[in-house]
């Protein structure tokens, strides 16, 4: 399969990249390493006319402390995060969900930048900055702006970003000392998660902090609000047994081929007990 | 049109190609190496794995502009001086196939996982190889292969 004709373009700088998106058209993409778009322009169900490939743009693959944030370059692969030494000591929520993005190969070319700004709802990292209060930075024609997380994601596959908008930079806090963990329930290796459950979890006598984040259980990722206010205070399974139920008040999970709405639901309240028995361990 | 100049297995090709082209296309139709597969053609089988910079991609999701600069090793480009890389012959001695059409796709994302983990356990080998599909289902004896390569080349390097 081959996607259909566009016009290629390799910037050398992000301005240069910018102006090109800009004079694009609505049709102009910005592509990284192109896992998230490639294969979509392979089954034609994306065409752009213009792809702005910022791959080349080497100054925007990084990982660094940042005071008491962490600051992740848009180009950082999946691998990167996997293996940093910043993000393992003080935000290891992240490279414990990069590590099960796709496989080893799509690991080694995707990006941070593109799997974010492609909102995809079934997509690992989403839900896991929507848990982090983590800041994305996007750069355009107006200079850069800052979108929470939370602001962020709009909808399957819509995002804040504007057209000619390009995702440079994701700030995170530094959680040090929380545990956290990603349960990802899928059919098989690679899979994309059926339901995905993220949780970062403050520990002293008993629960002091919870953060839950849902993936593919509605159109964006989402936080289980509910969950994360009786998880405090909570000591025992019973107690997280009992806040899991919350999960319910999320309103009704999307039903498709793999899952209707209340086997998401069932399994949502499953891998919350499953996470955060795993950040507390 | 877009030209571009890529090593592959050591060699420069120079071509001018349709920004369209799939690197994996790319190898097979332009340069002639046809030892790379395409399977599924969805990112999913891995039987078009080839390594770029030394790291395991799946060629049906590269374009080839965007191989424009780097370094591609093919299967053919395994062996050196006639001699087969120890992946190779490990993949021979330990029968890790059964119809062979997953096969360079196989050995290409363990030589780039041998790497990254030179003495893996049998699990590590089983995850690291989750990206690469085996329809005749002989993963035992491919993971036997990456255990006996890794083997080998521990004893290689040790001297």
């Amino acid at each position: 399969m081959i996607p259909a004709k566009f016009d290629y373009e390799r910037p050398s700088s992000l301005s240069e990249a910018i102006s090109l998106l800009s004079s694009g058209g609505p049709d102009a993409r910005p592509i990284a390493g192109g896992h998230s778009l490639l294969p979509l322009m392979r089954l034609r169900l994306s065409r752009p006319t213009l792809l702005v490939d910022i791959g080349g743009l080497s100054d925007l693959r990084y990982v660094r402390e940042d005071g008491d944030h962490l600051a992740i370059g848009a180009l950082a692969t999946h691998d990167d995060l996997a293996r940093s030494a910043e993000l393992l000591d003080r935000c290891a929520l992240i490279p414990c969900v990069a590590e099960q993005i796709g496989d080893p190969q799509v690991r080694h070319r995707g990006t941070i930048g593109g799997s974010v700004a492609h909102a995809d709802p079934a997509s690992d990292l989403p839900a896991a900055l929507m848990v982090l209060d983590a800041e994305i930075i996007a750069h355009g024609s107006n200079g850069p702006r800052t979108v929470l997380a939370t602001d962020f994601f709009q909808g399957p596959f819509m995002s804040a970003l504007e057209p000619d908008e390009i995702l440079t930079e994701i700030r995170v806090p530094a959680r040090d000392g929380w545990g956290s963990s990603y349960q990802k329930f899928q059919r098989r290796a690679q899979d994309w998660a059926i339901v995905g459950v993220t949780a970062l979890i403050e520990s002293g006598d008993g629960i002091t902090g919870a953060a839950i984040g849902l993936t593919n259980m509605g159109g964006t990722p989402l936080r289980a609000t509910a969950v994360e206010q009786a998880l405090v205070g909570s000591s025992d399974p019973d107690g997280v047994a009992a806040a899991a139920a919350k999960v319910a008040e999320i309103g009704t999970p999307p039903a498709d081929e793999n899952a209707s709405s209340e086997y998401r639901l069932h399994l949502a309240e499953v891998l919350i007990k499953r996470a955060v028995a795993e950040a507390l361990s | 049109m877009k030209p571009i100049s890529v090593n592959v297995n050591g060699f420069q090709h120079e071509a001018d190609v349709e920004p369209r082209t799939l690197l994996v296309h790319f190898l097979r139709e332009q340069i002639g190496l046809t030892g790379t597969n395409i399977g599924c053609d969805t990112s999913s089988c891995g039987a078009c794995t080839v390594l770029m910079n030394g790291r395991s991609v799946k060629a049906c999701t590269v374009l080839a502009v965007q191989a424009d600069g780097q370094s591609i090793t093919t299967v053919e480009g395994l062996a050196e001086n006639g001699e087969w890389h120890a992946v190779q012959r490990a993949f021979h001695e330990a029968h890790g196939l059964q119809c062979g059409f997953c096969t360079p796709g196989m050995m290409m994302a363990s030589v780039s996982y041998l790497k990254e983990n030179p003495s893996p356990s049998e699990g590590e080998v089983r995850l690291a190889l989750e990206g690469n599909l085996c329809r005749c289902t002989g993963y035992h004896n491919i993971v036997k292969a990456v255990l006996t390569a890794a083997e080998e080349m521990a004893d290689a390097s040790a001297g």
